[in-house]
């Protein structure tokens, strides 16, 4: 895979972003929860034109993208997207935020009451590495992509690609679009049953709609 | 004294309280700045419910307004401050009291932006206030002044800009009562605020903060050389009770933390204490000097008037109780700041505005800045707060087609 570079941070994009970016569409409405330094935001408005916005717990994440020159606030996804509202985005994001959520469920009942559509992306706790990790080691799993302790991890509703599709239909929302990543963010090029991607894929985006 | 806001660090020597109080007197009818003047025909409308007419008010700029007339920021002054936001005050020869902010090269920078900073309305700097000449009776207004509000301040400036010839602001920015002026700006003009910056401030003065402003009040009415608010007629002053107001309100200005580093239960010029009432602690001394220099640049009506401005101050109030409802369907791109020890607008204040605009799905960013120096810390060296509103002007100069600061970010 060639990494692509942001011309602003000369930094390498992550595979996870570059598959967002493709599933928003031009100029659309655009807010990022959990967007850390904004280097998604900024991705999205080089490459989509996007009017975005952006929130984030962490106040140093905060403070580095305001000064890029993004629009973002201190807010805690648990609580202050209730703050929104009806239809205010045509495209929320969260990603890799639902695992460090308390309550993943009421976040994405929120999230598809504030966007048309609503892109979230998760790690896949039951990519085969971890399995193996549990299964042979009997402990739990750390790996790149969970690189913490179980004791001092912010991630504390972990799930599979499977517990998530299942999530959602059970809150009456649609998968339109579903993309498993590989460990390095590649994109798993070819479609497979979902048990396959649930033992394959080290991180998967999916594109909702209610 | 790092600490130790601008304005009120010791005078240059030379300077003699006649000096001062003569330069004082001088600025209040015919400021050392730029003023505009406005007659009968261009009476100003008060939420008192009269007009004002005549009326002036004096302003500095800075930099160079661009072809399209698209670069100009609006700085909004606190409580005591003044137009002079980053040229020397003419009474107390002292800096400008943003210059960390405001020049060239600086997060607003003059090179690029032309910045606009008036005295508000109720000011004692050249802006019609209680201390100004009543034309009709040769005598200052004091108390005859009718109270005005931050949205009749707003106005006045909304005058100015238009007369200067400016359709839309870029951005408008201020602290403290500066941040409510810069709230007020976007909620009455939304369409000629491009981008605002408040800062350590809240949507309305709290019942606390009401409080303070009440004792300062106070102090200022009990002084025996207040006469009624006629002091300036008779030739007096109320300097001690004015002195006590700064006090108070300086307190509130701080932390504890702050005060606690800077001077700690430490002794003033002496091993022990006297076992009497002069300034024993180095706190009280540093108190007294605060109220003492501020008397020499303020007058004490003019201080009734703004802190009775700030009291009045509650956005949500003017609409039906709720904050969203005061920048609904705004397209201004705002920027709030909050410090972590300000205890005069906490965090809680500024995260009420940012629910609002949000409710109001308006474009809004929100830093808390990490800072122990108290709500001060808006005027002092705070590279947070700088990079902050550097990037953010930045990013809204991009996209307003304004060239970047030095071609980069």
């Amino acid at each position: 895979m060639t990494l692509s570079l942001t011309p602003a941070t000369g930094t390498a994009i992550r595979g996870d972003h570059l598959v967002v970016c493709d599933l928003v569409p031009a100029g659309a409405r655009v807010l990022d929860v959990g967007c850390e330094d904004g280097a998604l935001l900024q991705l999205l408005t080089e490459r989509r034109q996007i009017d975005g916005r952006g929130m984030e717990l962490s106040q140093s994440g905060v403070n580095k993208a305001v000064a890029r020159g993004l629009s973002v606030v201190q807010g805690d996804a648990d609580t202050d997207l209730a703050d929104y509202p009806d239809h205010a985005f045509d495209v929320v994001i969260l990603s890799q935020t639902l695992q460090a959520t308390r309550d993943p469920k009421g976040v994405l009942e929120q999230l598809l009451r504030i966007g048309g559509q609503v892109i979230v992306s998760i790690p896949n706790f039951a990519h085969w590495r971890n399995r193996m990790q549990l299964l042979w080691r009997g402990r739990m799993p750390v790996t790149k992509y969970l690189p913490y302790q179980w004791y001092d991890t912010p991630n504390i509703h972990f799930c599979s690609i499977r517990d998530f599709v299942a999530l959602v239909e059970d809150m009456d929302a649609t998968v339109v679009k579903a993309v498993a990543l590989s460990g390095r963010g590649d994109r798993i090029g070819f479609s497979a049953p979902w048990w396959l991607w649930n033992l394959i894929g080290e991180q998967a985006v999916f594109l909702l709609k209610r | 004294m790092s600490d130790t806001p601008v304005q009120d660090s010791p005078a240059p020597a030379g300077l003699t309280p006649a000096d001062l109080e003569q330069a004082q007197r001088r600025e209040i009818d015919t400021p050392s700045s730029q003023v505009m003047r406005f007659g009968p025909a261009d009476a100003l409308p008060l939420d008192a419910g009269v007009t004002l007419a005549p009326w002036q008010i004096a302003y500095e700029t800075y930099g160079t307004l661009n072809a399209d007339r698209s670069n100009a920021i609006l700085i909004c002054h606190a409580l005591t401050g003044d137009q002079y936001v980053a040229s020397t005050n003419p009474v107390t020869r002292k800096p400008g009291w943003w210059t960390m902010l405001v020049g060239p090269g600086k997060p607003v920078d003059t090179d690029r932006y032309f910045v606009i900073c008036a005295n508000v309305l109720g000011g004692c700097m050249g802006t019609t206030g209680p201390a100004s000449t009543n034309p009709e009776t040769g005598a200052p207004y004091a108390l005859s002044m009718p109270v005005v509000t931050i949205r009749d301040m707003v106005r006045a400036q909304a005058r100015l800009v238009e007369h200067l010839g400016i359709e839309t602001l870029f951005a408008v920015v201020g602290g403290s009562m500066g941040g409510m002026q810069v709230l007020q700006w976007a909620s009455l003009y939304p369409e000629k605020v491009f981008a605002a910056v408040p800062i350590a401030t809240g949507a309305r003065h709290s019942s606390q903060n009401i409080a303070f402003h009440e004792v300062g009040r106070q102090a200022v009415m009990a002084d025996p050389d207040w006469l009624g608010g006629n002091y300036i007629a008779a030739g007096r002053r109320p300097s001690k009770g004015l002195s006590v107001a700064r006090m108070a309100a300086h307190i509130t200005y701080m932390s504890d933390t702050s005060l606690h580093r800077k001077f700690g239960r430490n002794l003033q010029d002496r091993e022990a204490p006297t076992f009497g009432f002069d300034a024993d602690f180095q706190i009280e001394s540093y108190l007294r000097h605060q109220g003492l220099t501020f008397v020499d640049r303020f007058d004490a009506n003019s201080y009734l008037y703004v802190t009775r401005a700030m009291d009045y101050f509650d956005l949500a109030a003017e609409h039906g109780g709720s904050l969203a409802r005061a920048f609904l369907r705004t397209s201004t791109r705002f920027c709030v700041i909050s410090f972590t020890t300000d205890w005069l607008f906490p965090t809680s204040e500024s995260k009420a505005v940012v629910r609002a605009l949000n409710a109001a799905a308006a474009n809004v960013s929100f830093v808390e800045v990490h800072s122990d120096r108290g709500h001060d810390a808006f005027l002092l060296d705070e590279p947070e707060m700088f990079r902050t509103v550097r990037g953010f002007l930045t990013g809204a100069a991009h996209a307003r087609g304004i060239p970047a600061p030095g071609g980069a970010a």
